[in-house]
């Protein structure tokens, strides 16, 4: 219980573990996947595992759109921002992630004109202040960035701006969940829901893994109280025999969404037949492309894009790890080639990577009193 | 990435509805409002920021547990550096690697 006193309401903390290990049956080993990355660093840094019973397994899932995009993607982004006149803008996210002859920071030292951006609006200043340039905006994420993307895009468009457009990497989190559950050698029993990717999508989107598949999905927030409430209430339909949605980040999350956000998506996406995702393949209409009525502002419809794929080191065992198969340390590269510092695989790029989350916060297990004294 | 910033509307643009200045701790930027326009928010009101939009609206009880979330999570320092960065406005200070986080 690392870091209980730091908590806010750390009595309500204990209360909520209480109430997890009443909950458990002693006889049954429960298996929750939490799909945001933003949820798995927050386990991590937070130790909340400590305050679960052994057989409540937390599994990390697909939820860090810098781990899932494929290595061929980002050699497209930057042969493509290779031409003359070109600027690679990106989120400070994508720099540091390794393509087959390096990553955007590289490429940058190597002489390419790589701009950090905080958001997409920057991207098009970027586009105005630099009319002799191509800006091409690399854009990831799932549903919560994907509605600042197409608004840019959108007034763009309006604006008429001639030297932008966007790489589009955008993805959407139901059919990567999909993918898992028809996955075979996958048992999950519930979902903790994402809490961002949900103020845009709501709640509705996750009904058919609750009536169909028959699996308990709670939407949560990201405070260590919020998590643990949200598990209990998962365990509370589990032992029920129940599967229905629920809203535990009700202070954030309308549950319709936002509509100004979906209908600025669905004015300049439309679906992808099929989209590749780091360890899980090709999964079919997971992700966004740009309109047609949009061609313009977008990279793969304006440039001849190589299309380069690119198979995964084999080493390393993303895949297994992102669907919750293996732990990050069972991977045959963990914390030996593969480290934040020197990545091999995305999962150790991002701190919502669960291979970075897990070798920050558990491999390298700060020393506390408790630790200290029991080694 | 995917905790979003808490921030308060100080002012809406006079010429650009869909503009707001917004103050995170101290550090005025200009957001956008394009995501909220179904239901625009008015100085005073708290809202939660990605990338630069605002998503969604809060109460001021729920922006100030959002910035503990952040200090706790270890991640306010580059949630600032992200807000700093807003509107390229410090285009010669090159910022530091890994902020910028997205979901």
């Amino acid at each position: 219980m690392r870091f209980v006193d730091e908590f806010r309401a750390p009595e309500l903390i204990t209360k909520a573990s209480d109430e997890i290990r009443r909950l458990a049956d002693p006889n049954r080993h429960y298996r929750i996947m939490e799909v945001c990355g933003g949820h798995t660093h927050a386990i991590y840094r937070f130790g909340l595992k400590d305050l679960l019973p052994e057989n409540v397994e937390l599994i990390h899932g697909p939820g860090c759109p810098v781990c899932v995009l494929p290595m061929g993607r980002i050699d497209d982004g930057l042969a493509l921002a290779a031409r003359p006149g070109f600027i690679f803008a990106a989120f400070g996210d994508m720099m540091r992630v390794p393509g087959t002859h390096g990553s955007p920071l590289e490429y940058k030292a190597r002489g390419m004109d790589v701009r950090i951006v905080y958001s997409p609006a920057d991207a098009l200043k970027l586009a105005r202040n630099n009319p002799d340039k191509h800006v091409m905006f690399f854009a990831i994420g799932f549903e919560t960035t994907a509605p600042s993307t197409a608004l840019t895009i959108a007034r763009a468009k309006a604006e008429g701006l001639p030297n932008f457009s966007v790489f589009c990497n955008h993805v959407t989190i139901i059919p990567a969940i999909r993918a898992i559950l028809d996955s075979p050698d996958m048992r999950l029993d519930g979902f903790v829901g994402p809490g961002h990717v949900s103020t845009v999508i709501g709640c509705r989107p996750y009904d058919w893994i609750a009536e169909d598949a028959g699996k308990p999905v709670v939407v949560s927030g990201f405070e260590p109280l919020d998590i643990l409430q949200s598990i209990v209430m998962l365990l509370r339909q589990l032992r029920l025999g129940e599967s229905k949605v629920e809203n535990q980040y009700k202070r954030v999350v309308p549950w319709e969404g936002n509509s100004a956000a979906l209908r600025a998506m669905a004015d300049v996406f439309e679906l992808r037949p099929y989209f590749e995702w780091r360890g899980l393949g090709f999964i079919s209409q997971s992700a966004l492309k740009i309109r047609a009525s949009y061609a313009r502002w977008d990279s793969e419809q304006r440039f001849t894009v190589p299309g380069v794929r690119v198979t995964d080191p084999k080493a390393a065992q993303c895949g297994e790890v992102l669907k919750g198969v293996l732990k990050p340390a069972q991977c045959k590269l963990f914390a030996r080639e593969c480290t934040p510092e020197q990545p091999v695989g995305a999962l150790m790029v991002s701190s919502e990577g669960s291979c970075a989350a897990y070798y920050n916060y558990e491999h390298r297990k700060p020393v506390t009193i408790a630790n200290a004294a029991a080694s | 990435m995917c905790l979003a910033i808490p921030g308060k509307v100080i002012e809406i643009d006079a010429k650009n509805a869909l503009q707001a200045i917004v103050d995170v701790v101290g550090v005025r930027r200009k957001v956008d409002l394009g995501l909220l326009q179904d239901a625009p928010p008015v100085p005073g009101d708290w809202v939660l920021i990605h990338v630069g939009f605002a998503m969604s609206k809060i109460s001021e009880a729920d922006a100030a547990d959002q910035m503990q979330t952040l200090m706790m999570l270890g991640e306010a320092q580059a949630a600032m550096e992200e807000v700093r960065g807003y509107g390229l406005e410090e285009d010669e200070v090159p910022p530091r690697l890994g902020s910028g986080r997205v979901q």
